[in-house]
């Protein structure tokens, strides 16, 4: 039958490791570059993401207190599953960014990679930032990385899947958890993603993703009391200084964006890690 | 629905109170639950729902009811009490075992809040009349202003309501003139029309508030289980022209909860009910977050449970 009607589809909300639909109801057209339909996303409103970071606050525990090499087992298992789903992928990079197919299936290949190379650092991370502290008395003083809490993301608007797995896998390699405002127009790959986070083994409420418009749910999470980081790499330009002294009023760690985007295929270095990390230091008295 | 009279007639002897119990009408529990899910679905904002937070707190029965309670942790929960934090009032009560009636009473050193002792062999209710009754009067000689019994559910499971009178009109006597709290347990009563006989079985035998739960089954109070108790304080209001209180407890832990339980009460019971006098919420991590909503409210951005004290 060569006749037959598409199934159209209208995608929804990834939340405390469940889809629902947005608690306002609203959903928006998402196009390909060409302007032509492509599928429904949710909306998500202020509520939705109050929700989010309730769930995220509430896996924060269970997902910082794992163990490193357990989350670094974990974020590779998410690196094969969005390799097993490789061609879904590089449709819908190809669709939403207008690149040819060769270049979607690279940059598909370097978002894998990129998984790849955040899971090895989960075990890693503590003896580059932490370690031993020389000090003049009879203590054994040292310091520990631990992970900053939630995190807010505004993924980036332009690359829909490297960029956006370029800002999420930092988040979990170090324990945090996240609430990640996607891509407003490319929203697909961050859909497809949270289908591929929900059948991984990342616990529910580690990673919620919000589709949606950025400029409406921006400020309340650089607002939000309970989220102790947050990244504009997505935030629009105009609202950058507001956002940025709203996360003051609750002093957050803020990730400050380049005017730009950058180039995600470059090599990635610790520069996304070291902000979501607070240091404790610990002195422990000796020879008594 | 009796009037005044024939209500001292229908507690004359056992067959009477059976008699007139079964002969209450019956709870459409379709229809209760749908006029529940219909006032849920009220949208309460801005200086309205602020004023519902403030409202609701004055009503916490702040409670905590655990093995592993210790004289510190009353303490520091009777300071939360009588100021929950800046610029908010004090709440209703605090709600503890006997044995730490008295802690809480030196901490509250003369403060407007109410000290609710939980008593007669809580949660269970399952020991001798005696022991019940020693139980309420210790809770009282230590300075229990309320008392929160529970019902013997086994009795009146099995239809002996007249034990259970007596139950209550003894356990009342033994308070004196601490404020008694009739306790339900309606998890444990399997239907609403159980839910209908059993407050007005309390109303009969003299309690002053019917409330829900212990907090220690499963479920606890929901929203039709306070209609049908709402329903039941209205009716014998319009019958003896008394006003007797309701008090939904456990399983009340968030801001959106309260507010729906509000509504009820204001259209279920009527607005005379919207005051401590007669609608308590027994909770514990209720308050903090109607804290958190309050400043939600008064700050304009989310708060977080960093900013409330970790009970």
């Amino acid at each position: 039958m060569s006749d037959r009607v598409p199934v159209s589809k209208t995608y929804k909300l990834y939340l405390g490791g469940a889809f629902p639909r947005s608690e306002s109801g609203r959903t928006y057209p998402v196009s390909d570059a060409k302007g032509r339909f492509l599928a429904n996303a949710a909306q998500g409103s202020r509520k939705d993401l109050r929700d989010a970071v309730v769930a995220a606050r509430g896996a924060f525990g269970g997902w910082s207190g794992a163990t490193a090499y357990n989350r670094g087992q974990v974020i590779y298992r998410v690196a094969e599953l969005l390799e097993g789903r490789r061609e879904q992928f590089a449709a819908e990079v190809a669709a939403g960014e207008g690149v040819p197919s060769r270049r979607a299936e690279s940059l598909v290949d370097t978002a894998v990679d990129r998984l790849v190379w955040y899971a090895g650092w989960t075990d890693k991370i503590a003896a580059v930032l932490g370690g031993a502290n020389p000090v003049a008395g009879p203590y054994f003083s040292f310091s520990v990385p631990e992970p900053t809490g939630v995190v807010g993301v505004l993924a980036p608007q332009r690359s829909s899947l490297l960029g956006l797995v370029s800002v999420l896998a930092p988040v979990l390699a170090v324990g945090a958890t996240a609430v990640v405002v996607t891509s407003q127009d490319r929203p697909l790959p961050a859909i497809t993603l949270s289908e591929v986070l929900a059948t991984s083994d990342v616990p529910g409420g580690v990673v919620n993703l919000l589709t949606g418009h950025t400029a409406e749910l921006a400020p309340w999470l650089a607002a939000h009391a309970d989220v102790n980081a947050l990244d504009l790499t997505g935030a629009p330009a105009e609202l950058r200084a507001d956002l940025e002294r709203a996360a003051a009023g609750t002093v957050k760690r803020v990730l400050r964006a380049p005017s730009t985007e950058p180039d995600w295929q470059e090599r990635p270095d610790i520069r996304r890690l070291r902000p979501l990390l607070e240091t404790k230091t610990v002195w422990h008295p000796m020879g008594v | 629905m009796a009037g005044t009279t024939e209500l001292t007639d229908v507690t004359r002897d056992e067959g009477a109170l059976r008699r007139f119990l079964h002969g209450l009408p019956g709870v459409d529990a379709v229809g209760i639950e749908q006029r529940s899910a219909g006032l849920a679905t009220r949208s309460i904002k801005k200086a309205s729902k602020l004023r519902a937070i403030e409202l609701a707190i004055s009503m916490v029965d702040l409670t905590t009811l655990e093995g592993a309670d210790t004289h510190g942790k009353i303490r520091s929960l009777c300071a939360k009490a009588k100021r929950p934090e800046a610029g908010v009032s004090h709440v209703a009560a605090v709600c503890v075992y006997p044995d730490l009636v008295a802690t809480a009473k030196e901490a509250l050193d003369g403060a407007p809040v109410r000290i609710a002792s939980v008593a007669t062999a809580f949660p269970s209710g399952r020991s001798s009349r005696q022991v019940k009754l020693a139980d309420t009067e210790f809770a009282v000689a230590q300075g229990a202003t309320e008392v929160d019994m529970v019902i013997d559910r086994g009795a009146f499971l099995s239809g002996r309501y007249g034990q259970v009178f007596e139950e209550i009109q003894a356990v009342k006597a033994a308070a004196g003139s601490a404020h008694l709290k009739v306790i339900l347990e309606t998890g444990e009563l399997a239907t609403y029309d159980n839910v209908r006989r059993a407050s007005w079985l309390a109303l009969l035998a003299g309690g002053d508030f019917i409330k829900t739960s212990t907090g220690k089954v499963s479920p606890a109070a929901t929203l039709p289980v306070t209609n049908v108790m709402l329903q039941a304080v209205r009716d014998w209001h319009g019958v003896t022209g008394e006003l007797r209180g309701v008090k939904p407890a456990g399983g009340i832990r968030t801001t959106k909860d309260a507010i729906r339980h509000l509504v009820a009460v204001n259209e279920v019971a009527g607005p005379e009910w919207l005051t401590p006098d007669l609608f308590r919420f027994g909770a514990s991590s209720l308050l903090n977050d109607l804290l958190m909503q309050r400043r939600t409210q008064l700050d304009g951005h989310y708060s977080g449970p960093d900013y409330v004290t970790v009970d």
